[in-house]
């Protein structure tokens, strides 16, 4: 895959790079993956009549016990950072505005991945992006590098290469790719 | 017209001070994490909040040096905004009383 480039052209700023087959596919299938578990999320929340009535959307107020999620959608609050906070108010806290915020903060998710599976060549090639779809593909690595960093358990003492026969390896080598293309499209971005 | 400095009692300034402790402003803090990018939280603090370059570096390395860093204060409403808008980012962020 070629470094990203800025480009002005008559039809405004393009922001381009290249990707082959290969690329394309493993891209797609994890944006794929990603967008499933949000969907899943999105579509376990509890039936509220209120929520019909009224049209006010409600989330899942429970932090999500699939690691991957708990990543993607953290919580608001942190009882023990809080010097004034206890316990049950920091669940109760952090209840309530998960509910609130959780489905707008899938939504973007959503929208950013579906703009990565919109705009990759379906069998490689040319990536040509505005600069609004460049932003969505930002947000959208990011999260695809947080589940598959969570799911390979990256932390601050993985090393940078894997013996070969580790079967996190070849994980880790996409996980390095993605890395790459994030920091590379960050660079053209920045103002 | 000059305005004359206020004098303030004693039980003036008490009060005062009960009334800011109920006030008390909220903080949003963003956690450092093995994930992201520091040119990509420098980018998001440009993004979100409109901060220099130079300060949104600042914060970014105080976020990767201590673990954390408190990036935006204000009343509860406005920080649960901004934890919002740093979630759909992926940042790792919370909010809590400003002490």
């Amino acid at each position: 895959m070629r470094t990203w480039s800025r480009k002005n052209s008559l039809g405004g700023v393009k922001i381009r790079s290249e990707m082959d087959a290969r690329e394309a596919s493993v891209l797609r299938s994890l944006v794929s993956s990603v967008l499933a578990l949000l969907e899943d999320r999105a579509a376990a929340v509890p039936q509220d009549d209120l929520a019909e009535l009224t049209g006010l959307r409600t989330g899942n107020s429970d932090a999500p016990t699939d690691a991957t999620l708990a990543r993607l959608l953290p919580n608001f609050y942190r009882a023990e950072a809080d010097r004034e906070g206890t316990p049950a108010q920091g669940a109760n806290m952090n209840a309530a505005l998960r509910s609130l915020h959780e489905p707008e903060i899938i939504d973007a998710k959503l929208a950013a991945g579906s703009v990565i599976l919109q705009t990759v060549p379906p069998e490689g090639g040319k990536v040509s992006l505005t600069p609004e779809q460049a932003d969505a593909w930002l947000a959208g690595l990011n999260d695809v590098r947080l589940a598959l960093g969570t799911t390979i358990g990256i932390d601050a003492d993985t090393p940078d290469e894997l013996e070969p026969d580790d079967p996190r390896a070849p994980h880790l080598d996409v996980y390095h790719w993605l890395t790459w293309m994030q920091d590379s499209l960050v660079q053209v971005l920045v103002p | 017209m000059p305005a004359a400095s206020p004098q303030v009692t004693p039980a003036e300034s008490e009060v005062e001070e009960i009334l800011e402790a109920e006030d008390k402003p909220w903080v949003t803090v963003v956690w450092d994490d093995p994930v992201n990018l520091m040119h990509y939280v420098t980018f998001i603090f440009q993004k979100l909040f409109g901060y220099s370059k130079a300060r949104a570096t600042d914060l970014m390395m105080q976020v990767h040096k201590e673990g954390k860093a408190v990036v935006s204060s204000g009343s509860r409403d406005k920080m649960e905004h901004d934890v919002n808008r740093l979630h759909q980012a992926g940042l790792w962020a919370t909010m809590q009383r400003d002490s």
